[in-house]
């Protein structure tokens, strides 16, 4: 098991060298000079080509990434443009609101969305189904941004039980969780219908049935955990990609977390901080796709055997 | 006297299978439904300048921030714009956006996933990682982190947008072409001395089409989910232009005082993309009866 996740890991290491690559050439990419953007439009001829000597940026550029790569792995990205904080530091101290974020909200959506797919399966062709369904659809088709903002209406406008925005308490919590779980429940409740439906056809289903164990028995311990199986798969890469979602969701709600960091520094050419950002984030879908694929091998005893 | 026969059948049989499609795609009504709306909305995009009651972009400040009236039924904004005729002009931008994105994102990662898949190895070693790469940044990251670095414009949208996609369409044709590499057709193909550049053009692509063509319907949704929320963000289609996300971020500061501003454009968003999703799917099961539970 310690073989399979340490293989894992060293899986992980290429992806990220990649995407520092790409976000580095990227943002190279980019109209403007570091150094003009830093001083702004008044700076002196001289004064700039003084901050690109000292930002190492007339050299050339795979020095430059080399440059970039040795103090990245020390934990030095760079300083904001902006603040003049470490970038580093910038990102660890908003890190807990965005990680509270999206836990509570893959949570949520697993709490709904497999209920929610249970029962469409289990009373396929019936009103239950069509209404599940029909509800998965409707949330993953549905703009998060405008579910926000709609639920923002209801619950902090229309009937005053919850703060429109700002970060500190649960009562915080409880809209942005919710905008952010809506596409990922409906995810996992299709999945877990179809994996569902699959299942109960299934000849070691029907053997349970035929050697009369109680109906719960069977749900729980034949369909339930053999379902579970895909459903966190596909829950597990599609919460990596769900975690974008913060960047809408802390701008509607006002929360100091990473996605909100990442747009107002976009929106401000800080391109250390973009950079930093979207490092943390492939970093984050990394490690949760290397926990979905372990927690994979703990369900399914045949990918375990595999791997003893 | 033979040849013509030959071609009369071959026809038929094609006939055939597109026959079968619709008539499986006719029997699901929800999917009907979402293709209805889908070309009503091509419609009401086509035809704006007749079916919107006013310029989208006249500003009025006498009337603004009003409620539905007959004269305007959806209200006015900020600007004393009427909110109908911008949400139906903003119908232009989605459908452009979203198609031109899939465009993007299928042209690329179709070729790439073709040549991948064709050649196997090294190549699409080299490829797939690439592609590895571009799927462990979310989406809609990736296309903030490109328009931001572009600027903000509509082509740079719709090049960030359509980035962001390439991937899918690169897995998805890659899978189809390994299998197809090794069929006879092509082994014919290779046999009467077609080049490599020909098969994958006249061979493996076409064989494809089936499962790009469900995915692109399914990424003209997803496509427009993002190109409003970069709009959103501030970092897609610029005010004055009536484009929905931008609509919505513009409605976001009235959402006390005016919430019509911010419920219809979003409600707007939501039913194109039902619809969407909707024919997609019907579109996948009828296309693929065996996926169908």
């Amino acid at each position: 098991m310690i073989r399979y996740i340490l293989k894992r890991i060293a899986l992980l290491i290429p992806i990220l060298l990649g995407v520092s690559i790409l976000i580095f050439g990227v943002i190279r990419l980019a109209p403007g000079d570091p150094a003009e953007v830093m001083l702004g439009p008044t700076a002196e001829r001289e004064d700039i080509e003084l901050l690109r000597e000292k930002l190492g940026l007339n050299r050339p550029i795979v020095v430059q990434y080399g440059i970039f790569l040795k103090n990245a792995l020390q934990g030095d990205l760079g300083r904001s443009i902006k603040t003049n904080n470490p970038v580093t530091e910038e990102l660890l101290q908003r890190f807990p609101a965005t990680i509270t974020l999206a836990f509570s909200s893959i949570v949520l959506a697993l709490l709904v969305g497999f209920p929610l797919g249970m029962i469409a399966a289990l009373k396929q062709n019936t009103v239950w189904d069509a209404l599940s369904s029909f509800l998965a659809l409707a949330g993953f088709s549905i703009p998060n941004f405008w579910a926000g903002l709609m639920l923002m209406l209801l619950f902090s406008i229309v009937v005053p039980i919850l703060p429109s925005s700002g970060y500190g308490s649960w009562k915080h919590m409880v809209l942005p969780t919710v905008v952010l779980a809506i596409q990922t429940m409906a995810v996992i409740a299709r999945m877990t219908r179809s994996s569902v439906l699959e299942i109960i056809r299934q000849d070691y289903v029907r053997t349970a049935r035929a050697k009369g164990i109680a109906n719960k028995l069977v749900l729980f311990r034949h369909i339930v955990r053999n379902a579970l199986i895909p459903v966190v798969t596909i829950a597990g890469l599609y919460f990596g990609h769900s975690l974008g979602g913060v960047v809408i969701t802390e701008t509607i709600f006002s929360i100091p977390g990473i996605g909100r960091l990442l747009v107002d520094a976009i929106r401000s050419q800080d391109y250390p901080v973009v950079q930093g950002g979207i490092l943390v984030f492939a970093l984050c879908v990394g490690v949760v796709n290397l926990v979905v694929d372990v927690l994979y091998a703990f369900l399914d005893p045949r990918i375990k055997a595999q791997y003893r | 006297m033979i040849a013509v026969n030959e071609r009369t059948v071959i026809r038929d049989k094609k006939r055939s299978q597109l026959g079968e499609v619709w008539r499986r795609l006719r029997r699901n009504k929800a999917a009907l439904l979402g293709m209805s709306v889908i070309v009503l909305l091509f419609v009401v995009a086509v035809f704006a300048p007749l079916l919107a009651p006013y310029d989208p972009n006249r500003i009025d400040m006498k009337i603004r921030l009003q409620a539905s009236s007959s004269a305007h039924p959806l209200g006015t904004d900020n600007f004393g714009r009427d909110i109908l005729s911008r949400i139906i002009w903003g119908s232009r931008i989605s459908l452009y956006v979203g198609f031109v994105a899939v465009g993007i994102g299928a042209v690329f990662g179709g070729i790439l996933g073709a040549i991948g898949g064709f050649y196997g190895k090294r190549i699409d070693n080299v490829i797939m990682r690439l592609m590895d790469v571009l799927l462990a940044v979310p989406q809609i990251i990736l296309a903030i982190a490109i328009v931001g670095v572009l600027g903000t414009s509509l082509t740079n949208l719709m090049v960030a947008v359509g980035i962001s996609q390439v991937p899918r369409y690169a897995r998805l044709v890659r899978a189809s072409a390994m299998s197809l590499r090794g069929q006879e057709f092509v082994e014919a193909a290779r046999a009467i001395g077609a080049s490599d550049v020909r098969i994958i053009l006249e061979n493996i692509l076409p064989n494809c089409m089936a499962p790009i063509i469900v995915q692109s319907t399914l990424g003209v949704a997803a496509a427009i989910l993002s190109a409003a929320s970069l709009s959103f963000l501030g970092l897609g289609i610029q005010p004055p232009t009536p484009e929905w996300g931008s609509m919505l971020s513009a409605g976001r500061q009235f959402l006390r005082s005016a919430p019509h501003l911010s419920i219809y454009p979003g409600l707007a968003i939501a039913i194109v993309v039902l619809a969407l999703n909707v024919f997609g799917d019907g579109l996948r099961d009828s296309l693929d009866p065996k996926l169908r539970q």
